[in-house]
């Protein structure tokens, strides 16, 4: 039996000793800290580099999200950072040389009430303002586009209509990291699992090193990409921000035909759908109300879920559901990212991607990266910085843009 | 779901609670004097501990009153509810007992 199996393949990086210090140590292995190495690298060529990752690489929100991947987000802030993402997402399997199976296969959001009409033609249009792909569609055209969509007006809540992103899509999370990951340690950085980083050595407002559960490591500068756990970094270093950790929940169905060619979301009745490529529905929901780093979330949540789910889809009634699970997002007040300055030099952070930081991996890495390299913020980012809940330039994308993920 | 043990009502489901974050955020005293630091403090910043954490619930489906709770966020086990106006208990601190 086992003459048969193919051979194992290579590893797709090193698993290296950290060594005594580097130029840039990048906290969190998940999808932005790699995408940040590999922009270190490629961009700046910047690679005496660590990523530290206490779990195993990629572990985290970057193995457990939906990987929806859109941009038609309202403001012109948001619609800039993630439509520079898109466009990069659309040439990384040539950049990566490693397929990430990415998929633009559309993302119908749907419209229940009124108000949501009126919000989601306004999205539309501000959307082709800012160049980005994006239309409004009637009840009709939304069955055309995905026929399993239940468009009846007796239902609970009708729909009304949606946006449509005809290049939204997904990709498979666990390639993109791996693909980054191999890019980064082809380039010489070191990719270091297994290792906590458990408090910092600090010299006036500069941090010297991080303390680890492998050790000191001397760090030129200290970039923060920890998701969920920011706050729990930050503590140690007195600093705080306006970050609350949730669980985020989602689950999968076993395998089916393809029934389902597009992704359909609904903020009113909160689920959101799309049909990964071995054939399992993915489904997400909200994130559970209170705070938590469990990595689960409630029953209830999945029970409301996939109430919504049979509604609008009458055909999963007799799906089985296959898994759950949860990550730990990091959510804002004003449900926009922070990325930027700290009140230490050399200290970066880039945070608060809540629910939907996938979409961003490669448009944050190299925007991080350029903020790293240059000490200055990339312009597409410096709207996020941490002072805006001081000064009030909030960027306000709360159900403005179906921030659902 | 779990039981949550409302200091009015006793133990419910947990679908009858609402969520109310941290609990003793009191408004300024002096509000004209703060800062734009210090509103944004008040308005935007709270604390986000993994561990025991001070929050609000209120028990929207039942007697409808807000109380407050000790929790632990890695756990999410309610370690103590109590009347707003009773002092917070002194809760034992699972950090050996609970893996990070
Ligand atoms: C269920 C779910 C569904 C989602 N769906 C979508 C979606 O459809 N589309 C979308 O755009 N986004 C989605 N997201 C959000 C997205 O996953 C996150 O915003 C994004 O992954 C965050 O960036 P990251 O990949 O670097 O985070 P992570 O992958 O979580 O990386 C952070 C890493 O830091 C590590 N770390 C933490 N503390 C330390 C420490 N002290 N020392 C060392 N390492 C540490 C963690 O172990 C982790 O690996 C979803 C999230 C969840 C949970
Ligand atoms: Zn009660």
């Amino acid at each position: 039996m086992t003459t048969q199996l193919p051979d194992h393949p290579d590893f797709l990086w090193r698993n290296p000793e950290p060594k005594k210090t580097y130029d840039v140590v990048i906290v969190g292995g998940g999808g932005h800290g790699l995408a940040t190495a590999h922009y270190l690298a490629k961009n700046h060529g910047i690679t005496n580099v660590a990523v530290l990752e206490k779990g195993w690489l990629a572990g985290g929100n970057m193995a457990r999200n939906t990987t929806l991947i859109r941009s038609n987000y309202l403001w012109d802030e948001s619609a800039a950072i993630y439509e520079h993402s898109l466009k990069l997402w659309e040439g990384l399997e040539e950049d990566l040389g490693y397929p990430i199976l990415f998929s633009q296969r559309g993302v119908l959001s749907l419209a229940h009430t009124e108000q949501e009409v009126r919000d989601s033609v306004r999205r539309a249009e501000a959307n082709k303002l800012n160049g980005i792909d994006a239309e409004w569609v009637t009840p009709e055209q939304v069955k055309e586009i995905c026929p399993i969509v239940n468009i009846s007006d007796d239902i609970r809540y009708p729909v009304q209509g949606a946006t449509y992103q005809p290049r939204a899509g997904i990709a498979k999370h666990d390639y993109v990291a791996w693909g980054f990951a191999r890019r980064a340690d082809e380039a010489g950085i070191d990719l270091i699992q297994d290792c906590e980083v458990t408090g910092f050595t600090v010299d006036g407002d500069r941090v010297t090193g991080v303390r680890t559960s492998r050790g000191d490591i001397g760090a030129g500068t200290v970039a923060l990409c920890a998701a969920g756990h920011t706050s729990v970094l930050l503590e140690m270093l007195g600093v705080r921000t306006p970050l609350q950790s949730h669980p985020l929940q989602a689950l999968v169905s076993e395998l089916l035909q393809p029934v389902h060619p597009t992704i359909v979301m609904s903020n009113a009745v909160h689920v959101y759908v799309s049909q990964a490529h071995k054939g399992e529905l993915v489904m997400g929901a909200g994130i559970d109300t209170y705070n938590g780093y469990g990595q689960r979330g409630a029953f209830h949540i999945i029970e409301r879920q996939m109430a919504a789910a049979v509604e609008l889809f009458p055909v999963f009634a007799r799906a089985h559901l296959l898994r759950s699970w949860a990550g730990i997002v990091d959510v804002t007040p004003d449900a926009s990212p922070i990325v930027g300055h700290t009140p230490y030099e050399n200290v970066f952070l880039n945070s608060g991607w809540g629910t939907g930081g996938f979409k961003a991996t490669p448009g944050i890495g190299w925007c991080y990266a350029h903020t790293i390299a240059h000490g200055t913020p990339h312009p597409y980012v410096a709207p996020f910085a941490l002072d805006r809940f001081e000064t009030g330039a909030l960027v306000d994308e709360h159900g403005a843009a179906g921030v659902a993920h | 779901m779990q039981l949550i043990d409302c200091p009015w009502c006793g133990p419910r489901e947990e679908v009858e609670f609402h969520y109310g974050g941290q609990a003793s955020v009191a408004y300024p005293e002096t509000p004209a004097e703060l800062s734009d630091r210090e509103w944004a403090e008040f308005v935007f910043y709270r604390d986000n501990p993994k561990g025991p954490f001070t929050e609000r619930w209120s028990h929207a489906a039942g007697c409808r009153k807000w109380f407050n709770a000790v929790r632990d966020t890695r756990t999410y086990e309610f370690l103590a509810t109590f009347r707003p106006s009773d002092p917070e208990p002194a809760v034992l601190r699972r950090d050996e007992e609970v893996s990070a």
